[in-house]
């Protein structure tokens, strides 16, 4: 016998609880990185372009994909955590609007990564 | 002879009313602030890494060239506060979910705390103070034509 059913247990929502954490805390701990290396303005040309170039190499380039993935995904689940604070149609339809969240979440990640990955891989 | 003050109410719990404020004023800013970092940072993103050469781009002259605009600075400002704000009240309903021993949860929120006001203090010191144009650099790496313009090269 499976549990009694709840809004959430075991659910989309309840996944898309986890990935709205996990992506809060990676974008968290980038922010940090990213205020830091941006710093290096203020040291010298030389030593900002010395470490924005590791941006520029193919194992950043992905992990930059993956940290816009993050972004896309919180922001517009973000949205949808509103949306179902606010709205009582918003809040029935809880399970289906995650999908559209996904939805969003691939049309934008189509239209950045053929673009984003051409810079990283494909020189100029 | 001196007397101790009396204690009228030895009990008396924390304030809820105060309490319950803070969490409601948390509730609302980070819904507030997360619509409006959607705007300011997928604007950055599309600036940043869909136009031109995209992350290839990025140099200490593009910097230059941003931040040569009061606009793009005080964007980049906002951006920092709300989103350390937003990620460290985040990070706080966090470590309030999993660390249950007061000691632990307290020393995790300092450590919130204290990284998020040297995060921003830096982030800001960084963005006003910028020189665009130092002395002594390689011109190869400035932005020759904002130097130019401010009489710098």
């Amino acid at each position: 016998m499976s549990p009694a059913p709840t809004l959430y247990r075991g659910r989309e929502g309840m996944w898309m609880w986890l990935v709205h954490r996990t992506t809060g805390v990676a974008i968290f701990f980038f922010l940090l990185i990213h205020v830091l290396d941006t710093s290096l303005v203020r040291v010298s040309p030389e030593a900002y372009n010395e470490v924005i170039g590791a941006y520029k190499t193919p194992i950043y380039g992905l992990i930059e994909a993956g940290l816009v993935a993050a972004i896309v995904l919180h922001a517009f689940n973000g949205l949808r955590i509103i949306a179902v604070d606010r709205w009582t149609w918003a809040l029935r339809h809880q399970r289906m609007l995650v999908w559209v969240v996904w939805g969003i979440f691939v049309v934008m990640m189509a239209a950045f990564l053929p673009r984003h990955l051409g810079h990283v891989f494909g020189g100029a | 002879m001196m007397t101790a003050p009396e204690l009228t109410e030895p009990k008396k719990p924390m304030n809820r009313r105060t309490v319950g404020n803070a969490e409601k004023w948390g509730w609302i800013f980070q819904r507030a602030s997360g619509v409006i970092l959607i705007v300011l940072i997928f604007t950055h993103l599309f600036i940043n890494l869909m136009t031109g050469d995209g992350v290839n781009q990025i140099d200490f002259a593009f910097v230059a060239g941003k931040w040569a605009a009061p606009l793009w600075k005080w964007w980049d400002f906002t951006m920092l506060v709300l989103a350390m704000v937003h990620g460290t009240n985040g990070m706080r309903m966090i470590v309030n979910d999993y660390a249950r021993r007061p000691f632990v949860r307290q020393t995790l929120q300092w450590a919130l705390n204290i990284s998020m006001v040297v995060i921003i203090v830096l982030g800001t010191l960084v963005i006003f103070t910028f020189d665009p144009c130092p002395t002594g650099t390689d011109t190869e790496l400035l932005n020759v034509e904002l130097c130019r313009e401010l009489g710098r090269l």
